[in-house]
């Protein structure tokens, strides 16, 4: 079982990666243990949470479910290649300010969906971030959070990264009083 | 005090920035050089007495490192002192399907999963128990050698004034019978954890664990190891909701064979695995019989509750006196009897989970007072508003109410749902019902009975003009650093990125008992008001000295320590501190937390009491399609009696995680249990150990929800706060059942609330029968002792019991004192 090492080529985060690995390695595994990108969370290894959810080619896939060496060739972003130039995604921005990341173990997954998601739909109405982000379970937030976060990020994209990214100690802005949470009227 | 420039301020948690990077490092992302992989081999039977293990062809195999049986483990443990019924490893009997007999340490997991696989285990079947009725009629063969009798792991009585007499003078007599079925905590982050010799040759352990503390005290007690020589870090935990709460073998069996090895060794758990570890929700029959007033007051409340504990003790003693303590904080009840029993089932073993064993009960409670409202012809609102318990006093239990905002929570919410103009009124199919609740912000007493703090705060000032906290608190997502990092930096007059956290590390930090029972802000908030006060008088008096400023006008706010008359004199924090230093030397200070004592003084009385408690309503809206007995819940309205939000925008968090959990166990979760076919040995086996087929709400199926935060600072809390999240899961199973109620007007007694459960009803009504789905009767057969009688206090009671438990042959009840400070 442990025989049968891999040659494995493949980008991962805008850098080359080019490793022997186990053949019967999931991608999630490869990340995770050969490359030491830990940022990519398991919650079953199964195809069942989300949680493991990265993008090959642009594409949201389960890690989990994946073998690494079907990725050869391919271009692979993890949570750890949403920072850019040292700053944060819009979408990170607004997760942390939003309370969209309480424990933070679904959160990476969360956020490659949301971020293919927004590459392919800059302006998702709630349903449709509500659908993207269906297979994704978070047992914290209630998923509230974390749709309104989705959606102030593609307002900042929208408005240009550059003015709508706040500092780390800015202040969020939740409304005072009742504060309906979108959902299905 | 100045106004509050952080605490109140919705702001990004302290930890934002590392959980959207991806950065927290949890337990599995823990990496050492040098580092081994382990795995447990599970028991396939229910119950079974193991006569031989053969781990010969295992241990020769290449990569393997270590194989451990129960011979290596023959110290006993468990999280309770009346309980110690655990071993890492089972040593002569296994009491489920998932108890773990062996345990082996290889290079890679894969390894190790084919070394498992090479062990041979000889069993020999035993008879299994699969539920509370079975337990009770048969008290061979014994699951475990200790408990009250046969296979009834624990009984209590309480009563507090006459009951019988209290319902035989009542206008009306409710007898009620619900069921709330077992359901588990599914945090997304499995369990693991990597233990480790340090280069002193000292044991350290990083674990997904809630309660470090307890973690420190087992493996001390398992590994016959001084505590003293073990270091026990619980790693932000992946969600926990009381999960992650026990000491698990994995975290003993890690511990001992890095010990051995002296290696660091993993051991990440499978999904399949993390269901196996359970302390999830007991599944409780309940049966309330309640008198009432023709007015819709209470005259007493008789309560019943027969719990399915699983195989082991966990925090079962503690769950019991749970399902009876919290009825009396939200309702006047004039006198009150509550008798419970946990049983031991060959199952996986039941705990704490999200509200601790109060849930189960206050789903009864809350569904027959809808039953009292209807049959009354009081609308459920005002029947509950009218006999509101009353702030600052004594429940009939010795419980003590401070502030209470439940009234104000429900008007608050049926206001904002338009509850008048829709109970008893929207068309067929849809409905709304009412429900409330109560929780503790920290539970009285601690595990281990004792004397000592239940919270420590340590500050390091110097003078770069950092500020660190240390404490044993655990972030498990609920945002304990950010609160700690707040109370700090309000009092020192900072912004809270210039305080550094450092919590659950059994080395670094004063203890803190752990995120469990919604103690955390609330203790160690005040731990850390009392370290950061002691802080800035050292500050004052250096500053008043050095700017001749008398200390009674300093001011501490905004980075800077300035003459409130004339603000532009002053330092900088920074310039403070180095006075400070200069002055006094290294600055260091403490501050600690001990709950008050409670005025109960009857043995079970510790099971309850806490610094106060936060009150909850809520409105659920339900659409029922009555063909199919499908349903919907469009919205949901909820007002939290929180004190004082620390963080808005984390406290609105902890309320909808908590809507959204309660609905879950309202509508779809359960952790049940099925018999595979003989052929394949009628093993008692987990219905769906997976995340595919244990049901949980997704983003789809969460309904709008409208939370209102009720704020008005309770004097035990620090700046005012109490807990907020347990409480607001409590009211939503009940509210849900109601509005079903309302809108189809059949009553489903149990939990989940199922679409076949709806129709099952919904016949029943047709055919003229009983419009209700839910348990037929509460049993006859549970063997009650002899109530310990306590008078209330407005009968002039004491707090003391006028008789002592009879015994009735069974063993003297030692330590139940010591259980009764346990709490989820």
């Amino acid at each position: 079982m442990t025989d049968g090492k891999v040659r494995l080529r493949l980008e991962v985060n805008g850098e080359p990666v080019d490793l022997l690995v186990d053949g019967y390695k999931t991608l999630l595994e490869v990340l995770r243990e050969d490359l030491q990108l830990t940022g990519t969370k398991h919650g079953c290894e199964l195809g069942e949470c989300g949680a493991c959810a990265v993008l090959v080619d642009g594409e949201p896939i389960l890690s989990c479910l994946a073998l690494a060496v079907e990725s050869e060739g391919a271009r692979v972003r993890t949570v750890e290649g949403l920072v850019e130039h040292g700053r944060l995604h819009p979408l990170q921005e607004a997760f942390a300010d939003r309370g969209a990341a309480q424990c933070g173990y679904c959160t990476p997954g969360i956020l490659m969906t949301a971020r293919a998601l927004l590459d392919r739909e800059p302006s998702p109405t709630p349903e449709r971030i509500r659908e993207a982000l269906s297979g994704n379970l978070c047992r914290c937030t209630g998923y509230h959070q974390i749709v309104e976060a989705v959606e102030a990020a593609a307002a900042a994209l929208a408005a240009g990264a550059a003015s709508a990214t706040p500092s780390a100690e800015s202040g969020v802005a939740t409304p005072a009083g009742p504060t309906p949470a979108g959902g299905r009227r | 005090m100045t106004t509050p420039r952080t605490i109140g301020q919705p702001r990004r948690r302290v930890d934002a920035r590392a959980k959207v990077t991806g950065q927290t490092r949890f337990a599995d992302d823990v990496l050492l050089p040098r580092m081994l992989h382990g795995r447990l081999l599970r028991s396939p039977h229910p119950h079974a007495r193991i006569v031989r293990v053969d781990t010969s062809r295992a241990t020769a195999m290449p990569g393997v490192h270590l194989v451990l049986t129960g011979d290596a483990f023959p110290v006993a443990y468990g999280i309770l002192p009346v309980s110690h019924d655990e071993h890492a490893l089972c040593r002569d009997v296994v009491r489920f399907v998932g108890d773990p007999v062996a345990a082996v340490v290889a290079r890679d997991e894969a390894t190790a999963n084919e070394a498992l696989a090479a062990i041979a285990v000889e069993y020999e079947p035993l008879r299994t128990f699969a539920s509370p009725e079975d337990s009770l009629a048969h008290a061979e063969p014994r699951i475990h050698d200790y408990g009250d009798v046969g296979n009834i792991h624990k009984v209590v009585a309480l009563e507090f004034g006459d009951v019988d007499e209290a319902i035989a003078g009542a206008d009306h007599v409710f007898d009620d019978v619900f069921f709330f079925e077992g359901n588990t905590h599914l945090p997304l982050e499995q369990h693991a954890c990597v233990a480790t010799k340090d280069p002193d040759g000292k044991l350290v352990l990083y674990s997904s664990t809630q309660t470090p503390h307890y973690v420190h005290r087992a493996l001390a007690k398992a590994l016959d190891l001084p505590a003293a020589h073990i270091r026990v870090i619980a790693t932000p935990n992946g969600g926990g909701f009381g999960g992650k709460s026990d000491p698990f073998n994995h975290e003993v069996v890690a511990a001992k064979a890095a010990l051995l090895l002296d290696r660091p060794v993993k051991f990440c758990l499978t999904r399949e695995e993390v269901f196996y570890c359970h302390r999830g929700r007991h599944p409780v029959l309940m049966r309330f019989r309640t008198g009432v007033t023709k007015d819709g007051r209470l005259t007493g409340v008789d309560l019943r509750t027969l719990l399915d504990g699983g195989a082991y003790g966990s925090y079962g003693a503690a769950s019991t006196f749970y399902t009876g303590a919290l009825q009396t904080v939200t309702y006047q009840i004039p006198r009150y009897r509550f008798r419970g029993c946990r049983v031991f089932t060959n199952k996986p073993p039941c705990g704490p989970k999200r509200g601790h064993g109060t849930p189960q009960a206050r789903f009864g409670q809350e569904v027959q007072l809808d039953k009292i409202a209807h049959h009354l012809a009081i609308d459920p609102a005002d029947l509950r508003l009218n006999i509101v318990a009353p702030a600052d006093s004594l429940t009939a239990n010795y419980l003590k109410v401070g502030t209470i905002g439940l009234a104000e929570c429900i008007r608050t919410v049926v206001d904002r749902s338009g509850w008048r103009e829709k109970h008893g009124r929207l068309p067929h199919g849809r409905g709304v019902g009412l429900a409330c609740s109560s929780y503790l912000s920290g539970a009285g007493l601690p595990i281990n009975w004792n004397d000592l703090p239940h919270s420590g705060v340590q500050l390091k000032l110097d003078r770069s003009g950092g500020v660190t906290a240390f404490c044993g608190a655990t972030e498990i997502g609920q945002g304990s650093d950010d609160v700690l990092v707040a109370c700090v930096a309000e009092v020192l007059g900072i912004a809270p990125f210039d305080v550094r956290a450092v919590t659950g590390d059994t080395d670094l930090t004063p203890v803190d008992l752990g995120s469990y029972s919604s103690r955390v802000t609330l203790m160690m908030g005040n731990a850390a008001i009392q370290a950061a006060e002691r802080a800035r008088e050292l500050l004052a008096e250096a500053v008043s000295a050095k700017l001749e400023v008398p200390q009674a006008r300093l001011t501490f706010a905004e980075g800077r320590v300035f003459d409130a008359e004339a603000p532009d004199r002053g330092l900088t924090f920074r310039e403070a501190v180095c006075a400070a230093e200069a002055r006094f030397g290294t600055i260091g200070t403490t501050g600690s937390y001990t709950p008050p004592k409670s005025p109960a003084r009857f043995k079970g009385g510790g099971v309850g009491p806490s610094p106060t408690y936060s009150y909850t309503a809520a409105v659920v809206a339900v659409e029922v399609d009555p063909e199919t007995g499908w349903i919907t819940v469009p919205t949901v309205w909820i007002a939290h009696d929180i004190g004082r939000a620390i963080n808005p925008v984390l406290a609105r968090g902890q309320v909808e995680g908590s809507v959204y959990m309660g609905l879950g166990e309202a509508l779809m979760e359960e952790q049940a249990f099925r018999r595979l076919p003989p052929r394949l040995s009628r093993a008692l086996v987990h219905k769906f150990p997976s995340i595919l087929e244990y049901k949980s709400p997704t983003s789809l199926d969460m309904p709008e929800i409208v939370t209102d935060l009720i704020e008005h600072p309770d004097p035990a809390g620090p700046f005012g706060a109490k807990e907020v999240g347990q409480g607001p899961l409590l009211p939503i199973m009940p509210a849900v059942a109601n509005a079903v109620f309302d809108a189809v007007g059949v009553r489903v007694d149990e939990v989940p609330i199922t679409p076949e459960k709806i129709l099952k009803a919904l016949a029943a009504k047709a055919a003229g029968k009983p419009a209700r789905t839910g348990p037929a009767a509460y049993p006859e057969n549970v063997p009650w002792p002899e109530p310990l009688h306590v008078t209330p206090p407005w009968e002039g009671g004491d707090g003391r019991a006028s008789n002592t438990r009879a015994s009735s042959g069974r063993k003297a009840d030692a330590g139940i004192e010591a259980t009764a400070g346990v709490k989820s």
